[in-house]
């Protein structure tokens, strides 16, 4: 399971999709919007865009590589865009395999490729009223 | 040649709309038309080096030349997650 979506997403679905009898771990990730910037400006929401055919791309091979890489069994990764406010979860990660080291393994890197590889934006809106583009490092 | 320019996230404010239409030199390459653009928008001048090119859904390299009527996509740097 790999989306962009613009309304709120259920991790137990996410969940759902990678259960399997196989598997003996079964670990997730959740990216939650913060109430504080890097700088410790108070933080209203944030602005998430995607390009969304290519992010749906790259989310698949991520996916993909982190099956092939880490011999885990299923992954699913959602990503929300839109307006989201504070304590809104922003990206989601499943992760099961049979054991749980490599499941942890690639859940880190599904989230650590995502960040550097999928087309998607991300704008602070701050609560003094302005808003800043925020770029991974 | 007229190629479109689809502008994305922070290209997309500082060039003031989403879609551009350019008319651009037969050869003109995917980094030139970034070039021309930031000269009538100097601001995306500081995004020349980290902004991806894409065309027909397919990632290019700014050395790519451009064809008569191709969608140029202008990625700056992401931030997702």
């Amino acid at each position: 399971m790999f989306d962009i979506v613009e309304a709120p997403f259920d991790m137990a679905a996410l969940v759902t999709a990678v259960c399997e009898a196989g598997s003996g771990g079964l670990v997730t990730f959740v990216g939650y919007v913060r109430d504080r910037s890097d700088e410790g400006l108070p933080v209203e929401g944030l602005h998430y865009e995607a390009h969304r055919e290519l992010a749906l791309a790259e989310l698949h091979k991520v996916g993909t590589e982190a099956v092939e890489r880490f011999g885990i069994a299923r992954i699913a990764i959602v990503h929300r865009v839109g307006e989201l406010v504070v304590g809104e979860a922003a990206v989601g990660i499943a992760v099961s395999a049979t054991h749980r080291g490599p499941a942890f393994e690639a859940c880190q890197f599904a989230i650590d490729e995502l960040k550097r590889r999928v087309p998607i934006w991300k704008k602070e809106r701050y609560v003094a009223g302005d808003a800043r583009w925020r770029e991974n490092a | 040649m007229t190629v479109r320019v689809a502008c994305f996230a922070r290209i997309r404010e500082l060039a003031g709309a989403a879609e551009l239409e350019r008319s651009l030199p037969a050869g003109t390459t995917a980094a030139q038309c970034f070039a021309a653009l930031a000269a009538d928008f100097p601001a995306l001048a500081l995004l020349a080096a980290s902004t991806r090119f894409v065309r027909g859904g397919a990632f290019i390299e700014g050395a790519a030349e451009l064809r008569d009527g191709d969608e140029l996509g202008l990625l700056p740097p992401y931030g997702g997650g």
